[in-house]
């Protein structure tokens, strides 16, 4: 629900300080001098028209934007002091701190429901002695356990899309990241299944400091406590939710909040 | 003429246009025969028809060819080791032998670089230069096998005889596999030039089976923090695992059947040596270097049979690979449109 009495975001303690960030795709400019405060342990939701950099925005978190060919960044990104576009910076080992949740559940189809687990383990080359607990506790976290106790040696794709995006959220919290950037995590589920990932997002950001990219306003106003307006590869705002939907600075927000283009 | 407008119906208002014409029974205007359309439906299924009685007939051809040499040999054709023409002496054995190593020995030397070369044209090669190299190592794959075999005598095997083989011998001598005379030509040889000849197949099939799995799988690996190394190790490679074996059943299906260029360099000689540095001597090549001289009956239908046994191994090799490849297709073709399903809502 929307929180009335929340700061505003620049005077909460920060989890991530972005400076001055340009992004590039070749020769477009998909990012435009973005400067913002996305506050620690709270749920920031990225809204905006289709087009207007709010993936682009999420993947520099994470440092898989330049992954795309002719990609490219400049400005800062801090995190705990760090500037992670520094050179001294191993992106690789960066993604295992700042954890993605992508908009379509993709576990891997090859590895078992516990194999899924720990994946992110066995990917950093970790065999924790103490497995079982991980993925107990794990996915009594994502509210999954219950559910798949009895079959975790059948494969991740067997299971249904809420619960397959479930899995991969617990993919996640297994290699125990500081922030989890989520792209649009329930576009593909249906709403019965988007209400108990939203139910869990609520419980994960006492915790963890979550970043969601949707392109469902209404919620955007359920989850998050902060909300940034990108458009056109700018942030137009970025404010406690309650005021972008219901008393913005900017009227372009205003115009969008209330549906008016996008 | 009174038609089917102003028939039984009550209440329509005059009918705009009706289906029927002057002249014609009221099926009339929406009658008609294609004729083009017949002619073209029919020829193309007659071609259809070919492909599937083409080797229906050509194994009931060969079967009928080698009766002669079936009910003279019984099941001892497959493990004698005489090939005597003279004295009518036929055992296939060191034909099979020989077809079977030299294609093995092919595919551990090509699998490993055939690998390599998909894995870094599919996942590490940069852009531009993927499709000229993609394009370079399909180029491999159509040159002609005579001139693999005239290169593989010109250049191969004086350099396997000068160097390779005295080399192997002092190092390795010890084992069985790398003693005698260092001849060049030999079961190494051929089963080098086959490598050479089937690391493009079975590339460029796995690098398509490679591009096949989907960018959301390396995604999930990377976003977890996973190297290049890692992602291509746990999320790529075991969904390409099937395909790629498929490749490898495709490059090995082309190395026993492979004819020209192995015996121009295999020595053509019917005996099992262990040393790979011993001439030998493959089904195909026997067929080729004795088919069109045989005057013997019994001669014609043994070298038919081989033909027969080769016939049956590329079968049940080819439909192997077929069955393990679309494994694969299926796999990532189910991800693919779930994920068009979904971002379509």
């Amino acid at each position: 629900m929307m929180q009335s009495n929340l700061p505003a975001p620049s005077q909460l303690p920060a989890r991530i300080v972005v400076e001055d960030l340009n992004a590039y795709f070749g020769g477009a400019h998909a990012l435009h001098h973005i400067t913002a405060q996305i506050p620690d342990k709270k749920l920031t939701a990225i809204i905006g028209p289709s087009g207007c950099g709010k993936s682009t925005f999420l993947r520099c978190l994470n440092r898989m934007h330049e992954l795309v060919a002719g990609a490219r960044v400049s400005g800062r990104v801090v995190m705990d002091d760090i500037d992670i576009y520094d050179k001294r910076v191993d992106p690789v080992r960066l993604r295992r701190r700042v954890g993605m949740v992508f908009q379509k559940p993709n576990p891997f189809p090859t590895m078992s429901i516990r194999e899924n687990v720990l994946a992110g383990l066995t990917l950093n080359g970790i065999r924790p002695k103490d497995a079982d607990a991980i993925v107990q506790h794990t996915l009594e976290r994502v509210a999954l356990w219950t559910e798949v106790k009895d079959k975790l040696h059948n494969s991740g794709t067997s299971l249904s899309g809420g619960q397959q995006q479930r899995l991969c959220i617990a993919r996640v919290l297994a290699v125990q990241p500081s922030v989890i950037l989520l792209d649009e995590p329930c576009s593909a589920l249906d709403p019965i299944a988007t209400a108990r990932i939203e139910e869990l997002f609520a419980e994960l950001k006492n915790e963890y400091t979550l970043v969601m990219v949707t392109h469902n306003m209404q919620q955007a106003a359920r989850v998050s406590d902060y909300t940034a307006f990108f458009y056109m590869g700018d942030l137009v705002e970025l404010d406690t939710t309650q005021r972008i939907f219901t008393n913005p600075k900017v009227s372009k927000t205003e115009e969008y909040v209330t549906g008016r283009f996008g | 003429m009174k038609t089917a407008a102003n028939a039984p119906s009550t209440v329509d208002p005059p009918a705009p246009a009706s289906f029927a014409e002057k002249g014609r029974d009221k099926w009339g205007a929406l009658q008609g025969v294609h004729w083009g359309d017949k002619i073209f439906h029919y020829t193309t299924g007659t071609f259809a028809i070919l492909v599937l009685a083409l080797p229906l007939l050509m194994m009931v051809m060969l079967i009928a060819a080698s009766r002669l040499s079936i009910t003279n040999f019984g099941p001892a054709f497959l493990v004698d080791t005489q090939w005597d023409p003279v004295r009518e002496e036929f055992g296939a054995l060191p034909f099979i032998f020989g077809t079977v190593v030299s294609s093995l020995l092919a595919l551990l030397l090509a699998v490993p670089v055939s690998l390599g070369l998909a894995i870094f044209l599919s996942e590490l090669c940069p852009k531009k230069l993927r499709k000229p190299l993609g394009f370079f190592s399909e180029l491999l794959a159509a040159i002609p096998s005579v001139v693999y075999g005239f290169w593989g005598i010109f250049v191969m095997l004086p350099w396997l005889r000068d160097s390779v083989q005295p080399a192997l011998a002092r190092w390795f001598g010890f084992l069985p596999i790398f003693q005698g005379q260092a001849l060049g030509f030999g079961m190494l040889a051929a089963a080098m030039i086959l490598a050479i000849m089937i690391v493009p197949t079975i590339a460029s099939i796995s690098r398509d089976v490679l591009r096949a799995v989907p960018d959301t799988e390396r995604e999930a690996a990377i976003a977890l923090g996973a190297t290049p190394w890692e992602t291509i190790r746990h999320a790529v490679l075991p969904m390409a695992k099937s395909g790629i074996l498929g490749a490898v059943i495709l490059g090995l299906n082309r190395a026993l059947g492979e004819t020209m260029a192995v015996t121009m360099v295999i020595g053509n000689r019917p005996k099992i040596s262990a040393s790979l540095f011993d001439p030998s001597h493959s089904m195909a090549s026997v067929i080729a270097n004795e088919l069109i001289e045989a005057e013997k009956d019994i001669h014609v239908s043994s070298l038919s049979q081989i033909a027969l046994l080769l016939f049956g191994v590329a079968l049940v090799m080819n439909l192997g690979a077929r069955w393990l490849v679309s494994g694969v297709k299926r796999r990532a073709a189910k991800i693919t449109a779930s994920v068009k399903l979904e971002t379509s809502k």
